[in-house]
């Protein structure tokens, strides 16, 4: 009975990461065209996407590499694009920490902004989901968002011409990651955690390496924890 | 260009690299019980970097070379309203997709 609901809930999953799919495509395209125009051959295109599975680090990594970088600042750069990946592994401990270390590894490997953003909605609207659920789910979730992003990045190595730029296909991230945030606000803190992010994004820009995200994303999350202390404490007699 | 790289060291150090961030908490931290105080600001993760990544390039788009674009603004304004509105993350993008490709034929 319990397998049943748990295949259930794996389905749930697949169910809530496949809208995801419809911005994924025409994103891992993208970066099969630009990868083959810069020099890379479909193989390599298609290591790259199944290695990293991500999408912001690897078109920075691109960038660096067609100005010329050198190899340690292409490095430096990308995985800096990807601290915020040690931060989404973190925030998953109180949910996922007691899991077996086999699945641990498994969902870290499959981190990625679209499936964690999901399941963490998911997890925050039902704490009594048990642990292997909350694993199938997470799984789930991110099973159509990788797939689609291992195939369509081929495909697009394959395709390798230039798409027209009035397709806007780099506007498919901030109207993804926009969609998942807005349901997340659902107390003041969580707003002034988000306004506070943007506004400290916005100043920081100009640091080098993407640092400026690192530190929006640490002053976002001290807002957070302040004004929910705030809000705790007046709420109390 | 690329041939000036060894891109099959960039594609594994980055691999390596991208796990190690993606495990370095739930990989070695595991189920020992985290502080509150973290835990109160881990809540905020998502909610405080997935804006903080788009809004530099809503505001500065690279496609139009770094100049606020209406329809960009526009699409990002309105995937915001209908998210909050309707909760639901489908309805959001489309609202998005809608007012950008609408935007940027109203701006040809």
């Amino acid at each position: 009975m319990s397998s049943s609901s748990s295949k259930s809930v794996f389905w749930r999953g697949v169910r809530d990461g496949m809208p995801f799919t419809l911005v994924i495509a025409p994103f891992a395209v993208l970066f099969g065209v630009v990868a083959t125009e810069a020099g890379l051959n479909v193989f390599e295109v298609l290591s790259f996407s199944v290695v990293v599975i991500a999408g912001a680090a690897q078109f920075t990594a691109l960038q660096l590499m067609q100005e010329n970088a050198p190899t340690v600042v292409v490095l430096a750069s990308a995985l800096a694009v990807n601290l915020r990946l040690a931060m989404y592994s973190a925030s998953l401990v109180p949910y996922l920490g007691k899991a077996p270390l086999w699945q641990r590894a498994l969902v870290a490997y499959l981190t990625v902004d679209q499936s964690y953003a999901t399941a963490m909605i998911k997890y925050e609207n039902e704490p009594e989901m048990p642990l292997n659920e909350k694993v199938r789910y997470f799984i789930g979730c991110v099973i159509p968002v990788v797939t689609v992003w291992y195939i369509t990045s081929m495909i697009g190595a394959l395709v390798g011409t230039a798409l027209p730029d009035g397709l806007a296909i780099d506007f498919a991230v901030p109207i993804t990651f926009l969609a998942l945030t807005a349901p997340m606000l659902r107390t003041l803190a969580h707003v002034a955690a988000a306004l506070v992010a943007v506004a400290t994004a916005l100043v920081f820009a100009f640091l080098p390496y993407n640092l400026g995200l690192i530190v929006a994303g640490i002053a976002g999350m001290m807002t957070g924890a302040q004004v929910e202390l705030w809000m705790t404490r007046r709420a109390a007699p | 260009m690329i041939d000036n790289y060894n891109i099959w060291l960039i594609i594994i150090v980055m691999g390596l690299g991208s796990f190690g961030l993606r495990f370095v908490f739930l990989g070695l931290v595991g189920d020992r019980p985290l502080p509150d105080w973290v835990i109160r600001h881990l809540r905020y993760t998502a909610v405080a970097i997935l804006p903080a990544l788009v809004a530099p390039l809503v505001v500065w788009p690279d496609a139009t070379s770094g100049h606020l674009d209406p329809a960009r603004m526009a699409a990002a304004i309105a995937t915001l309203g209908v998210g909050l509105w309707s909760r639901n993350v489908l309805a959001a993008i489309a609202a998005g997709v809608v007012v950008l490709y609408a935007g940027l034929w109203l701006t040809v």
